[in-house]
């Protein structure tokens, strides 16, 4: 599989190593009243779609940044790949 | 003051030279080297600091490029190397600090890399049996950071015929036989 960097262009998927769902950017607020039902299902709940899927990848044999990947889990197409820090800026994220 | 005798990254008091058919593999040693890495939210005086240094924009992403006396390799996003003559640079880490101030982090990476320098015409044909990035197409002023034999490593190109590949120092042993073999199959 070659994932198209969006600095450095197409490369190998054995420079890269896998986190998991998107949305482990969204880490609950841990002084919430209900922080320990959403850190429950932050922690264990996933949705296991067929088809599109919005990941993390970390380019750990290369430039070492997080990237969101939306990949397609039964073609293994990828219709988009942005670097992870502009998605949690984008939410208003400080880093 | 003890009297201790510098060695290689390869475990000798010279560097190595290896010729395998058109292909040499010289282990480089005269060189220093520091990561340089933008510090948050202070871009703006880290670029005039660059600029008053190096006297010229920073490399863009993949890219590298060879000066006098800094030669800066893009790392990563908002983070490079800068290498120079270890004989007048020795300190690199302190002589970038004192410009870029508390704009950058700065730390010291000398004796934590190995680099080989590779040269010959079948150069690009032994790379594409070694790593995934396609050597081939890579212009003279590419430089990133790939796998070789799962070691993480940087490969430069600097000409058709030139490459160098910066590794960690550990891995310099298993890396240069890496090499080595790659170089005898083709040879």
């Amino acid at each position: 599989m070659i994932i198209p960097h969006p600095l450095l262009g197409p490369r190998d998927s054995q420079e890269f190593t896998y986190l998991g769902d998107a949305d482990l950017i969204d880490r609950p607020d841990w002084q919430a009243e209900n922080a320990a039902d959403r850190f429950y299902e932050y922690l264990y709940l996933r949705d296991n779609p067929a088809g599109e899927h919005r990941e993390l990848w970390f380019h750990e044999q290369g430039d070492r940044s997080w990237l969101v990947v939306t990949r397609d889990t039964v073609t293994h197409e990828i219709s988009k790949v942005e670097l992870a820090r502009d998605v949690a800026r984008a939410r208003g994220r400080s880093k | 003051m003890h009297d201790l005798a510098a060695l290689t990254p390869l475990s000798a008091t010279e560097p190595r030279i290896e010729r395998i058919g058109a292909i040499r593999i010289v282990e480089v040693t005269d060189r220093s080297l520091a990561s340089l890495t933008c510090r948050s939210g202070k871009s703006r005086p880290f670029e005039a600091a660059a600029k008053a240094l190096f006297g010229g924009a920073l490399p863009a992403p993949g890219a590298w490029f060879e000066g006098a006396p800094f030669s800066l390799i893009w790392t990563g996003p908002e983070q490079w190397f800068v290498e120079a003559s270890f004989a007048t640079h020795e300190d690199i880490a302190r002589i970038l600090k004192e410009p870029f101030g508390d704009a950058a982090s700065v730390t010291e990476q000398t004796d934590g890399w190995v680099r080989f320098d590779l040269e010959g015409t079948p150069v690009v044909d032994m790379l594409e049996r070694l790593c995934p990035v396609p050597s081939r197409r890579m212009k003279n002023d590419a430089a990133t950071r790939t796998m070789i034999e799962h070691v993480g490593c940087l490969v430069l190109r600097r000409a058709a015929d030139r490459f160098s590949v910066i590794a960690p120092r550990s891995f310099a042993g298993s890396l240069h036989h890496a090499l080595c073999a790659a170089a005898t199959s083709i040879a």
